[in-house]
């Protein structure tokens, strides 16, 4: 939604996109329904990917969460910086224990969830929502091929 | 977070976030081999908790949904329930039973009343810690000594070695002394200012007698226990020491409202608060009990006989000062934990290192527990600490960050 609002204040750059991806929006850019693909990695880090804006949304699963307890720090990565599909791009401080948090996915990092820096808490209130951590301009599409789908990542909690 | 040491807890913990896959967690590598169980390993699970391998058993790190802050609190505020049955319980008997434990710990025993309980440490022939222990004299003859479950492969021989050298000795003619290991016995840790409130309610002995540092046979419920006021937490308590047999009636009896089950989570992070140690982090046999803080524990006598194991290290350190001191942190950002350097802050040169860490559920700060160089201790001395790779602002505070609360009566 908010993805069509921006492209349509940028004539000249949707329909060079829209031809680029999938089928569905092939025909007229406006009348296309944006497609948010979410997937999951092994290491319980989930990324919203929204086709329209090309941005990946990370965040921590709700079973990571869980595990984790009591958030306290979160440590983030800097805007700009451009990451790799597995690379380190913060950490996840509970009482408990510290925990890595790795780009599910290639790009370079847009935004960072500023409000986590006073309220760590969201990310147990709200891991895949509100607690989000950052977003990444997604460099390679395919790769979230290589990530797990919701069914395969619950097959993957139960079974760890 | 460093791999080499064994740290009891911070180890419990960290693998118990790992196998209940979280993100990857750093550092640790799981144990292999049997594990052993206290006589509660059946209870425990019956109660929900997660079990983890912690030194050599499998002990509950938490209870069914409850979360570590939850737990931590409650036991601040209320009562929590621990198994302690996985540590080594010893009696030592014999007419020369308080010149050995003399010999082996820098302790004043023979001046301890009967009945009482004292901190104490077994050192090695350099004055280093081989454990943290706390003895109580029943007489002079008679002791009961309760060690770490981590340190009994290091603890059994070594009693066993100098209780044979003793017995032969001069020193030991008088009166041989005996071990007597406490095999399968329960121990139970019953903590929180809402404890003896609660104990009372099952004894006609009046707990009010029994101030900190003091024990006694008690009745309870029919059961004969041993009874020491005390604990690991910071907070008021007991710990009960049970029969084999008895374990499990005696902690249903101490597990009912308002009483929580409490696991290993809370008890680090407790004991933490409390300014008190952990054997393998905070304590090894290259730290001396000067460095270590520890230098109340030994005894003004003892210092001026030096006849213990150990005392020319120990007295070396009290005369010229210790190289190292441990210390308190509050570290701003994120929280330091076991491994993390200890810097100076403008040239980054290395100070010390931090042995224990977390953020502190009461205190709502990350405290830590570490060494630092001689001339660095002073509190409110600003340092940084290295957490993934960036130096973080600290400052040097005064332990305890938590003030025990023990009852003296």
């Amino acid at each position: 939604m908010f993805g069509a609002l921006r492209a349509a204040s940028r004539p000249g750059f949707p329909a060079l996109r829209a031809a680029r991806t999938a089928p569905v929006t092939s025909n007229s850019r406006f009348l296309a329904r944006t497609i948010v693909t979410k997937k999951f990695t092994s290491d319980h880090e989930a990324v919203i990917f929204d086709s329209d804006s090309k941005l990946g949304t990370v965040t921590i699963t709700n079973y990571a969460q869980s595990s984790l307890g009591d958030v306290v720090f979160v440590e983030l990565p800097v805007v700009g910086t451009e990451v790799e599909q597995g690379d380190q791009i913060g950490a996840v401080e509970s009482v408990k224990a510290a925990s890595d948090i790795y780009a599910p996915i290639s790009g370079v990092v847009e935004a960072v969830n500023e409000q986590l820096n006073s309220q760590p808490g969201l990310l147990n209130k709200s891991p895949e929502g509100d607690g989000w951590l950052c977003k990444i301009k997604v460099a390679d599409e395919a790769e979230l091929e290589k990530l797990m789908t919701e069914d395969a990542y619950k097959k993957h909690c139960e079974e760890s | 977070m460093s791999t080499t040491v064994v740290s009891r807890l911070a180890r419990a913990t960290l693998s118990a976030a790992r196998r209940s896959a979280a993100l990857r967690v750093r550092g640790y590598a799981a144990a292999a081999g049997e594990l052993k169980k206290t006589g509660l390993y059946d209870f425990h699970v019956e109660n929900g908790a997660k079990m983890v391998p912690f030194a050599g058993y499998s002990m509950p790190l938490a209870y069914g949904a409850v979360g570590a802050v939850a737990s931590h609190n409650h036991v601040r505020e209320s009562v929590g329930l621990f198994d302690v049955g996985h540590m080594m319980q010893t009696n030592f008997r014999g007419a020369t039973a308080t010149q050995f434990l003399e010999w082996l710990t820098p302790s004043s025993l023979a001046a301890l009343e009967p009945y009482h309980s004292t901190l104490s440490v077994l050192l090695n022939e350099k004055g280093g810690i081989i454990d943290d222990t706390v003895i109580t004299k029943h007489a002079q003859d008679a002791f009961y000594v309760v060690t770490n479950a981590g340190r009994r492969d290091r603890d059994l021989p070594w009693f066993q070695q100098r209780l044979e050298e003793w017995n032969a000795s001069e020193r030991g003619k008088a009166g041989k002394v005996e071990l007597e290991v406490l095999e399968d016995w329960g121990l139970l840790a019953l903590q929180g200012p809402e404890a003896a409130n609660y104990l009372q309610k099952f004894t006609p002995y009046d707990l009010k007698q029994l101030t900190f540092g003091k024990s006694a046979f008690v009745p309870i419920e029919g059961f004969h226990l041993h009874v020491a006021r005390g604990g690991y937490t910071g907070e008021d308590g007991f710990e009960i020491s049970i029969p084999p047999g008895q374990t499990v009636e005696v902690a249903k009896l101490l597990s009912q409202d308002p009483v929580w089950l409490t696991g290993l989570g809370a008890r680090d992070s407790l004991r933490l608060e409390a300014g008190m140690c952990l054997y393998g982090s905070d304590l090894d046999e290259d730290t001396t009990p000067v460095e270590a803080g520890l230098t109340w524990v030994i005894g003004k006598d003892r210092r001026e006989r030096a006849d213990f194991i150990g005392a020319e290290g120990v007295l070396k350190h009290l005369k010229e000062g210790p190289p190292r001191r441990r210390i308190g942190l509050l570290v701003e950002g994120a929280p330091a934990r076991q491994g993390a350097k200890i810097l100076e802050p403008n040239s980054g040169e290395q100070l010390g290192v931090v042995t224990s860490g977390q953020p502190s559920p009461t205190l709502g700060k990350n405290i830590a527990m570490g060494y630092i160089k001689h001339g660095w201790h002073k509190k409110g001395t600003e340092v940084a600490v290295e957490v993934r790779n960036k130096a973080r602002q600290a400052v040097l505070a005064p332990l305890p960050f938590y003030k025990p609360r023990f009852y003296r009566g």
